[in-house]
């Protein structure tokens, strides 16, 4: 699935960053590198953009650029 | 002489070291991307050793105008060293930055900043375990505190006088090892050639970095010989360059993080900073609650502090003027001279003086709003409506305090990242409403429409916001084409904000404000006070209609017969207006000859309802002040600021020739 359809409050793991160009390599600079785990915090009115939580910090961006990035739920 | 290169990522506290490294008076902010310009102070108690305050970044791949500073500064600017200041309670993403600066080869410390947050937290940072691993010296901060600080400037010194390199620069590791490895030996001759650090050069080059491959200058040879080596990792990796780049990074300092931090199980201010989101950014009641905050805001600024303060200072002003009038008279001086000091130059600055009070208000709340770190979630609630006409999220705080006054407003936009963004949020601005209008529309519908003055008012904030987006629409589709900026930012912890960075901010608005009351405005109101008192033989007329400046309206006149006004007392004082907005009221009393009672009645003769509503209409929209044309000058060009001036008097041409016409068909 993509970090876009992640739901709030629920936790992910990155596969991968797809896409190219800055945005990509901005979200890889951030700390979006595979393994890393991720939890959406929340979203903005309107439902976009969204609001995640990684390394300890928030991070917000638009779903249109979420839905490049590739994750993997957390098994419980 | 020694130089430092400050360098960090954003909200880091980077400012806030720079203000105790140097005790500058330096503006302190919470919203990305604050500190665009590269600032300089010599450091306190060290004559000879300088610091460069530059922008804050997260990584120093070439995509961003702040990163290219950074590196060029870094590569070219020759620096004795880097002081990487590190927000401790953020560190992963962090030490990012300090891998990459690292591999410039040059004397470098870390600033562990927030130290004080981790421990109070009951976080342990292993200095001694962390220092080896990374090859440089860390030193613990806390720059708010003023901890640590002194010890900072020693070891940095101490560092870069001794010439200290980083003992260890290349962080190579996993199947990317290899790779680099073979692409650093290759490289070493041209490298060495270009001054370039080998293993930063190799990095780069590994990450696709087009900014490196013209610094090298490489052969043909090389470069395919370059890019077989990498496509062969790729195949290894079964990922990309770049992405393999930025895993090995951060797979180093997650070991280098797991052995050497022992993190906090949650730190209280970010605890804090998620309950307030929970209410601030809540889905359901952010936009209720942002629209309240600045309701309240501008009610205090306009209707409570601001206008008790500027009525306070109104009368000071007005009872100097008062005072030196009868100490002129008393004196024997020329009713000229009489007439210059009280009607031309107190009563204009004075004027635009009584209005500090109220600036100085509105900038309070917007510091703290700013510096609380508030401004970036405003950004990340109104970015889903702002991106339908074209624009970002972080584009709309500058639009917000448009309503206030233009000149902040467009100094805001500095915030903005992309050029295309600032300027088209600078082409918006002047159609919210500023609040030196106020007076304007009081007047008038005070003489035209009196039962129906709020309708009369509210529609022309509408109609001048209605007017924006579809102006902001047009430039977005023939002007400025393309896409609104990337919205990757991020959501820093609430601070309290500083007092003495608060204050700071505020002492340099008001001296800024004051600067420009003594030197442009003082100007334009002697210029406008002699063109109203003389004529073209220079000689004092009794009747301003005789005036040079009567004559001017006269030929302007005819330009707005289209929009039903065409006595030549209304150019006038649209011209005044062009200096300062308060001034058309002020204009229309002298050129009438009635005091403030009396001009409504004298408005009413001068023109229709209708045509009064097509002057509204055009105030609203036409040409803002100087005072924002100059600041558009000075943030942009000459050239963007002469077209905003243009655009808005063309456009407000238009709205109030249509409105008029329209009108006059219909009732």
């Amino acid at each position: 699935m993509t970090l876009d359809q992640l739901r709030i409050g629920k936790k992910a793991h990155i596969v991968s960053v797809n896409g190219k160009g800055a945005l990509r390599d901005r979200l890889l600079d951030m700390g979006l590198t595979p393994g890393t785990e991720v939890m959406v915090r929340r979203t903005a009115p309107f439902g976009d953009p969204i609001e995640i939580l990684l390394r300890g910090y928030e991070l917000t961006l638009r779903l249109e650029d979420a839905k490049s990035i590739e994750v993997e739920r957390a098994k419980l | 002489m020694i130089t430092f290169a400050l360098v960090g990522n954003q909200n880091c506290g980077k400012t806030t070291l720079f203000n105790q490294l140097t005790g500058s008076n330096q503006h302190v902010g919470n919203f990305p991307g604050v500190t665009v310009e590269r600032k300089e102070g010599i450091v306190r108690k060290q004559k000879d050793v300088t610091v460069v305050d530059l922008p804050g970044i997260y990584s120093l791949s070439p995509y961003t105008k702040e990163e290219i500073v950074t590196r060029d500064f870094i590569a070219k600017g020759h620096p004795n060293g880097i002081i990487n200041i590190v927000d401790a309670t953020n560190i992963e993403r962090n030490l990012y930055l300090s891998l990459q600066l690292i591999q410039f080869g040059i004397p470098m410390v870390i600033a562990l900043n927030m130290m004080d947050e981790i421990e109070a937290n009951g976080g342990v940072i292993q200095i001694k375990e962390l220092q080896e691993r990374l090859g440089v010296p860390v030193v613990f901060i806390s720059a708010v505190k003023n901890i640590g600080v002194e010890k900072l400037i020693k070891t940095a010194v101490d560092t870069a006088t001794k010439n200290r390199i980083p003992k260890k620069q290349d962080f190579y590791s996993g199947l990317c090892a290899g790779a680099l490895t073979d692409i650093t030996n290759l490289l070493m001759k041209s490298a060495g050639k270009h001054h370039i650090p080998a293993v930063f050069a190799a990095t780069k080059l590994l990450e696709n970095d087009s900014k490196i491959e013209e610094d090298l200058q490489l052969s043909e040879a090389e470069e395919k010989t370059i890019e077989r080596r990498i496509r062969k990792m790729e195949n290894e990796l079964l990922t990309d360059r770049k992405a393999a780049v930025a895993d090995m990074r951060y797979r180093f300092i997650d070991d280098l993080c797991a052995k050497t931090v022992i993190k906090p199980k949650e730190s209280k201010q970010h605890l804090r900073s998620i309950r307030v989101d929970n209410v601030l950014a809540n889905r359901y009641f952010a936009i209720p609650i942002f629209l309240g905050i600045m309701f309240v805001i501008f009610w205090l600024t306009f209707g409570v502090i601001g206008s008790f303060l500027s009525d306070l200072l109104g009368n000071a002003i007005q009872a100097f003027s008062d005072y030196m009038r009868n100490v002129l008279i008393g004196a024997g001086a020329s009713s000229v001279m009489v007439s210059l000091v009280s009607d031309g130059v107190l009563a204009g600055v004075g004027s635009v003086l009584s209005f500090v009070p109220t600036i100085v208000v509105l900038f309070l709340f917007l510091a703290l709003l700013e510096d609380s770190g508030y401004m970036a979630r405003v950004a990340f609630i109104m970015d889903k409506l702002l991106r339908k006409i074209g624009l970002s999220g972080r584009s709309f705080v500058p639009m917000i305090i448009g309503f206030g006054c233009s000149v902040p407003a467009v100094m805001a936009t500095r915030t903005l990242p992309s050029e295309r963004d600032r300027k088209m949020t600078i082409f918006f601005i002047p159609f919210m409403s500023c609040s030196a209008k106020l007076p304007i529309y009081g007047m008038f519908t005070m003489a035209f429409f009196p039962r129906y003055r709020a309708v009369v008012m509210i529609s022309l904030y509408i109609f001048g916001m209605v007017m924006g987006i579809i102006s902001t629409l047009f430039l977005k589709k023939y002007v400025y084409k393309g896409e609104p900026d990337r919205f990757v930012m991020e959501l820093p912890n609430y601070r309290l904000p500083g007092t003495k960075s608060v204050l700071l901010l505020l002492w340099d608005k008001t001296k800024d404000f004051l600067t420009r009351a003594f030197t442009v405005i003082f100007l334009a109101t002697i210029v406008i006070w002699f063109l109203q008192k003389f004529n073209w033989q220079l000689k004092p007329v009794e009747d301003s209609s005789a005036s040079i400046l009567a004559g001017i309206g006269h030929v302007i006149a005819p330009v707005f017969t289209p929009l039903g006004f065409d006595d030549w007392r209304v150019s006038t004082a649209l011209i005044t207006g062009f200096i300062a907005k308060e001034a058309v009221v002020s204009t229309f009393g002298v050129l009438t000859g009635a005091g403030s009672a009396k001009l409504p009645l004298a408005l009413g003769q001068i023109m229709t309802p209708m045509a009064a509503y097509s002057f509204l209409i055009f105030t609203l929209i036409y040409s803002p002040c100087v005072a924002a044309i100059s600041v558009v000058k000075r943030e942009l060009n000459t050239r963007t600021a002469l077209s905003v001036a243009a655009y808005q008097t063309i456009v407000a041409w238009g709205c109030a020739m249509v409105v008029y016409q329209v009108g006059r068909l219909l009732f």
